[in-house]
């Protein structure tokens, strides 16, 4: 194959600067449009907020579901972001780029998933200490959940990103996305959940963690491919 | 060289175009025409691989695209209906992310330099939502200015651009044209290049 080189272009960036490329691109642009980011922190806190105030202030009732409740408010606020993670870059041409890129698309759209949960997921690991108080949970589980959610919205997005790139262009695809994904979250929200109980009840959360962790490593491994393959057809 | 063999494209149950077939040396264009709705745009994103054709292949260097995607796609710079521009960012960092996206690294320098060819100077600190179309066009434009694909395929590349920015596109894709590159695009306008080139009217291959 005999290229044509036109222009003495200065060397190609390697596959890892483009990646970072376009995750910072993502956070540039999340970065001036902070109502996305706004709406998660915010749909997260108030929901976990809410439930003291309506159940009362009963300690033993609020230790015992404190752990669900923060675990199913995580979740839901992760998907109520999915639905965005290819849309605007479906409506302006920039998914036909990723597409047409000499990067493999995997590593583009694990790129952009970084860039999803760095934006909807790490901050409900940050805010969610605080959400914890509420429900008096001891120190050591605030830790243990921490990390399940650490673990756990990890899976969230990249699971997430298959259902996002299955029912992108289509109508009502929030609500088809929420009917695709909802039954893949569970077994994360089972285990996440389940390990900050495990740890109250002094069982140890090892074993929740492990099983998380096994989640998150099939998801990393098969997502970003299913995914890369549910956008060629979308856009096809 | 770019070729097509025998290409046709099914949109739904209707035959677009069948039979379709061409082959383009360096250094030559190709003027996609026809009537709205005829396939120009289907056609280029077949040539672009971002659709499967119904029938018939399409090959770049004697090879065909499918099989060797990666490296195809590296020698190829698309420019769609959509510019692929973010609202949120400014000019410079969309041509810059844009760029580092189609595996090129362009220097601040190179950037500036290609939104002064375009006109967009004293604008390309600006967010791109402010900007009008056509000056949105500019900067995709700009891209173009940076890029080092030897082929470039552009759908409607004249659309939305005023008499200034048209010419100095024209110079753009003479340029390209003169070092060697090569060039589909559509447009309904008479565009006048100094490379040799053909049309290619859609009606003749219409199933």
């Amino acid at each position: 194959m005999n290229k044509v080189a036109l222009r003495s272009a200065p060397p190609a960036p390697s596959m890892g600067q483009t990646l970072w490329a376009l995750l910072t691109r993502d956070l540039k642009v999340a970065a001036r449009r902070q109502s996305d980011l706004a709406t998660v922190v915010f749909f997260f806190g108030v929901v976990a907020a809410l439930f003291p105030l309506a159940i009362g202030p009963e300690m033993g009732t609020l230790r015992l579901i404190g752990p669900g409740i923060l675990w199913v408010a995580a979740l839901l606020a992760a998907m109520l972001s999915m639905g965005r993670l290819f849309s605007a870059d479906y409506a302006d041409g920039s998914l036909e780029q990723l597409l047409l890129s000499a990067t493999p698309l995997p590593f583009l759209v694990a790129a952009k998933i970084a860039a999803h949960w760095l934006l909807s997921g790490l901050p409900l690991v940050i805010l969610s200490p605080l959400l914890a108080l509420q429900f008096d949970l001891p120190g050591e589980a605030v830790k243990i959940l921490m990390l399940t959610l650490l673990v756990g919205t990890l899976s969230l997005s990249l699971v997430g990103a298959v259902g996002a790139a299955l029912t992108l262009g289509l109508r009502s695809s929030e609500l088809l996305l929420s009917l695709l994904v909802l039954p893949l979250y569970i077994p994360t929200l089972v285990f996440g959940a389940g390990a900050v109980q495990a740890e109250m009840s002094g069982l140890g959360a090892q074993g929740h963690v492990s099983l998380l962790m096994a989640v998150l490593m099939l998801a990393l491994f098969l997502c970003p491919w299913a995914a890369a393959s549910a956008l060629k057809i979308a856009l096809e | 060289m770019l070729s097509a063999h025998q290409l046709s494209c099914q949109r739904g149950t209707k035959r677009l175009f069948q039979g379709l077939s061409f082959s383009l040396p360096s250094g030559h264009w190709i003027q996609v025409k026809g009537p709205n709705g005829a396939g120009k745009t289907s056609l280029l994103r077949i040539l672009c691989g971002l659709s499967n054709p119904a029938q018939g292949e399409v090959l770049w260097q004697g090879q065909n695209t499918q099989s060797t995607r990666s490296a195809f796609n590296a020698e190829l710079h698309y420019q769609g209906h959509g510019l692929a521009l973010k609202e949120e960012l400014s000019a410079t960092e969309n041509l810059q992310s844009g760029a580092a996206l189609r595996g090129l690294s362009v220097s601040p320098q190179a950037v500036q330099a290609a939104l002064s060819k375009v006109g967009l100077k004293g604008r390309s600190q600006l967010p791109v939502k402010v900007l009008s179309q056509g000056q949105k066009r500019r900067v995709a434009l700009a891209g173009l200015v940076l890029s080092s694909a030897p082929l470039w395929i552009l759908d409607e590349p004249f659309a939305a651009l005023d008499v200034a920015a048209q010419s100095s596109l024209q110079g753009i894709l003479d340029q390209h044209l003169a070092q060697g590159g090569l060039l589909v695009f559509t447009s309904h306008q008479a565009i006048e290049l100094q490379a040799p080139g053909e049309d290619l009217d859609l009606g003749v291959f219409a199933a």
